[in-house]
């Protein structure tokens, strides 16, 4: 068994943050990671980092902005908490020697973004996440904080009281994708999840292959309630053949979007006569499926974003990335020509429910970046905060398991309080398809207490669950069974959603949990055996898949990025309030929590969103 | 051990009789069920390879554990093309619908997390950025040369891991500003200058394509020294650092290994002129070496 104070799960953004931050505390940490840390999907993100560095701009307005562009739907602590740390976080990487663009001056450069009142995006060319990444990894290196890399984290080691506020979490089960080792990872202070969002739920994605809910699932499944699941994000700028993210910068540089007849639909066509083509991604994404819907898109698919313009010099200055992803993965020269965009996935606002100090309710089980809902972005996020938020909530949640006193949360966490009961009218049985095998369950610690115990249990569960799928001779395959489920998510809990489409997907999704009770490996090998890794993976995929569709059909209202046909407003009265779904026994419960909409020192009042 | 000898050992519809034999032949569960998956599966292939639209992929195939992957092989793939396809879609395609074995790395689909450098057609290059289109058939996929094979087309990483973080590859600084809020000021000209040297995304195809590091297992290779350069030329770092990372690439196995081949550069999938940088940083040390004379 390994052994460390606090163990991170993840090496993109937040966890390589969260491990400097335990790190400069004095923990003994470690990193366990399926990818070597370059790898790491932080590494695509483009845009840029949103914080108030300057003159004229300020945290409260930062704030404002996120919680409009939220729907009302974050909460204000947690809002506050981005918005106040983010300028010093940032001004840390620039220190750490990130690459950022410059000014004249030598300062670093910002630029507008989308839903932003203040161009506060800073950012490295388009290509700001793989500066980000390989700056912090910089870090981890520079600090010799161990990396076992190409490890799985395969589940999480945690007690087994009925209610899992009084549960603790003591460490991961991972095994070695280089030799197909099962080992036990003992954490003394904490474990804090930084697994990335699931993507892989949909299958037009800007997400990578690997970004498939793994922490979200291993902590849901643990008894951690998923928040505001159904709030995704669909991009409006990827690239329609393979989902490739063309950067919101190209809109915040000036980039204009155009339907079949050459409208600039978003002012033309009154979707957003403020801010245009820079009104908030939920906004636009719709106006584009629309265009499409009514006949106006190219090729019955797609519209046109165009910067050529912006002229040549300007474009390979701040936006040369894009050139080559428009070239390498549409085969378009964007300085002569419009490049075809359509929405695709990009971005879970929701997920493991957290305070502002990464921690979840089961005690010494943290949560940070895209993989957690603390919530900063609500019912949509702008662009550019998805950055802040692993900075911020990635040092806080190290800071915090490594033992410092960050002061006591204003969030709370777990179902307790003011809640209130949910209820969906699900047309097929939801959760856990009958467990035929005692190895496919969850290696509940039973009543084991001793962290060691606790680890060795798990240890030995998931060695079952190993040897079940290896052993297993024939069935059917993990490919099959993700690709049901992507394609139902990508038809049916998308932009546009409506009753009938979300119960047709919970269907496919109970076919592909039935599936998966005779999925098998038909590797036999031990050695990097990735047809393993992504079989317990598509587990995850459907579990995610299955909260974002439970959540949209339960939520009667339209928020942010929750379109419903049937529902054309949003509904303060009733659904100011957070969705939770917890794991119980085996099947979701469904619950509410109100939104915290006071800050520190004032309320946000829910307002019309106009842009 | 020579790749490009084995015998090329077929599983698709050209010769499904002499593959069904091979496995009939090993006895093992794992063999039976492959055998039974390929007899599923064939039609597939089947089906798409009478019409015009397949692309024909030799792939490299080994895994020490595994009795027929032992020796290794090509296998082939006959995968239906649509337009834009790129290596990377083929080899999914040819994973999930042929062979669940077939083992890569790769993750991002787009050139940044340099997972999926393999040789193909003879040259380094990443398969999520290489168009079938671009290529000659058959398309031969192997793993990246002069890297131990770990199993199909993964290599081991950990000595290419090593040598880049053998240069101290992390920004060090005695000028940090006063003020928690203030930053460092970098001129715009400064920033141009490392630019193309941070877009590194650690893919292994120079280092793979170096003659040198073939021969010298020390030396720190192009994408090391490049990333020495992206520090040693940040003017943010300051003259002190400077000179002591002149020393680190200076070593025995540093910059004056390399015989200016033009290799890495020319495979580089970021267009990093990485001769140039390790050029421009013999030159820095040539002009130190005078000044301290």
């Amino acid at each position: 068994m390994y052994e460390h104070d606090v163990l991170v799960v993840g090496a993109g953004g937040a966890g390589l943050r969260a491990a400097i931050a335990a790190h400069e505390e004095g923990a003994d940490v470690a990193m366990v990671t399926k990818l070597h840390p370059v790898r790491s999907h932080t590494g695509a993100a483009e845009g840029g980092i949103n914080a108030a560095l300057r003159e004229g701009d300020s945290w409260e307005s930062h704030a404002y902005d996120t919680m409009k562009g939220s729907d009302y739907l974050g909460d204000a602590p947690a809002i506050e908490t981005l918005c106040k740390d983010a300028p010093e976080d940032v001004i840390t990487l620039e220190h750490w020697g990130m690459p950022f663009s410059r000014e004249e001056d030598g300062r670093v450069s910002q630029r507008p973004f989308g839903g932003l009142s203040f161009p506060r995006t800073t950012y490295a060319g388009a290509e700001t996440g793989h500066h980000l990444l390989h700056t912090l990894y910089e870090q981890v290196v520079k600090r010799g904080v161990t990396v076992y890399d190409e490890w799985y984290v395969m589940n999480l080691a945690v007690t087994d009281e009925p209610d899992p506020r009084d549960r603790s979490c003591h460490g991961v089960v991972a095994y070695d994708v280089m030799t197909g080792e099962v080992a036990g990872f003992k954490a003394r202070n904490g474990v804090i999840l930084a697994t990335g969002g699931p993507g892989q739920a949909y299958d037009h994605t800007t997400n990578a292959v690997s970004c498939t809910g793994d922490g979200q699932a291993m902590a849901y499944r643990a008894g951690v309630p998923l928040e505001d699941m159904e709030f995704v994000q669909f991009h409006p700028t990827t690239l329609p053949s393979t989902g490739v993210l063309i950067s919101e910068g190209v809109r915040g540089e000036g980039g204009i979007l155009y339907n079949a007849e050459g409208e600039r639909f978003m002012f033309e066509r009154g979707y957003a006569n403020n801010a245009g083509e820079l009104a908030s991604r939920d906004v636009v994404s719709r106006a584009e499926l629309t265009e499409v819907n009514e006949g106006r898109g190219i090729e019955d698919e797609y519209v046109h974003l165009d910067m050529r313009h912006l002229g040549e010099e300007r474009i390979i200055d701040r936006l040369e990335n894009i050139l080559h992803l428009a070239e390498d993965f549409e085969g378009v020269d964007g300085l002569e020509e419009p490049m075809p965009v359509k929405p695709g996935q990009h971005y879970e606002m929701g997920g493991i429910e957290t305070d502002e100090n990464g921690e979840t309710c089961i005690s010494g089980l943290y949560a940070a970046g895209e993989c957690a809902c603390v919530s900063v972005h609500g019912a949509n996020r702008l662009g550019g905060n998805a950055l802040p938020e692993l900075i911020v909530f990635g040092k806080r949640a190290g800071q915090h398991a490594a033992g410092t006193d960050l002061g006591e949360a204003r969030l709370t966490t777990g179902k307790a309080g003011d809640v209130e009961e949910g209820e969906v009218d699900s047309p097929v049985a939801l959760g856990e398809a009958g467990i035929s095998d005692e190895a496919v369950a969850d290696g509940g610690a039973a009543t084991l207490t001793d962290p060691d115990e606790v680890v060795e249990a798990a240890v030995e569960a998931e060695r079952r669950r190993v040897e079940y799928l290896m052993n297993k001779d024939d069935g059917i395959q993990h490919a099959e069974i993700r690709a049901r489920v992507q394609k139902a998510m990508t038809k049916w809990v998308n932009v546009f959603r409506n009753e009938e489409g979300l119960k047709k997907a919970l269907r496919e999704i109970r076919a592909a949990r039935e599936d998966y009770q005779h999925v098998y490996v038909a590797d036999p090998s031990r050695t990097f055996n990735t047809d393993l890794q992504q079989t317990i993976e598509t587990r995850n995929v459907i579990d995610i898949a299955e909260t974002i569709t439970l959540g949209a059909l339960a939520r009667n209202e339209f928020r942010g990025a929750h379109w419903r046909q049937e529902h054309q407003e949003r509904d303060d009265e009733n659904w100011l309030k957070h969705t939770m779904l917890s794991w119980n026994n085996g099947e979701p419960e469904l619950w509410y929590k109100p939104v915290l909409l006071e800050g520190e020192e004032k309320t946000y009042e829910p307002k019309i969103r106009s842009y | 051990m020579s790749t490009q000898e084995q015998k090329p050992k077929n599983q698709t519809e050209t010769d499904t009789e002499s593959a069904d034999e091979d496995i009939i032949a090993a006895s093992s569960p794992q063999q039976r069920r492959l055998r039974e998956k390929r007899g599923r599966e064939i039609e597939s292939p089947k089906e798409t390879a009478e019409q015009e639209d397949t692309y024909h992929l030799k792939v490299f195939r080994y895994d020490p554990e595994v009795a027929d992957k032992q020796e290794p092989r090509f296998d082939d793939f006959h995968v239906p093309y649509r337009q834009g396809m790129t290596v990377l879609d083929a080899l999914i395609y040819a994973r999930d619908r042929f062979d669940s074995s077939l083992t890569f790395r790769h993750s991002c689909r787009q050139a940044i997390c340099g997972s999926d450098a393999f040789f193909i057609n003879g040259r380094q290059r990443l398969g999520c950025r290489t168009q079938l289109s671009d290529l000659e058939e058959p398309v031969r996929v192997e793993p990246l040369p002069h890297q131990e094979v770990v199993k199909d087309l993964v290599v081991d990483m950990e000595h290419f891991y090593d040598q880049m973080e053998a240069v101290e590859p992390y920004f060090q600084t005695n000028e940090l500003p006063e003020g928690e809020l203030e930053e460092q000021r970098q001129s715009r000209e400064n920033h141009e200058k490392i630019k193309m040297s941070t877009r590194c995304i650690w893919c292994a195809a120079c280092y793979s394509s170096c003659n040198i590091a073939a021969g010298d297992n020390e030396y720190l290779g192009p994408a090391a020294i490049n990333k020495a350069y992206r520090f040693a030329m940040d003017e943010r770092e300051g003259e002190d650092l400077k000179q002591h990372r002149m020393r680190i690439i200076e070593q025995e196995h540093g910059v004056w290994r390399c015989q200016t081949q033009f290799s890495c550069t020319m495979v580089c999938p970021k267009d990093i002129p990485l001769t140039e940088h390790i050029q421009e940083l013999k030159r820095e040390a040539v002009k130190n070496n005078l000044k301290f004379w």
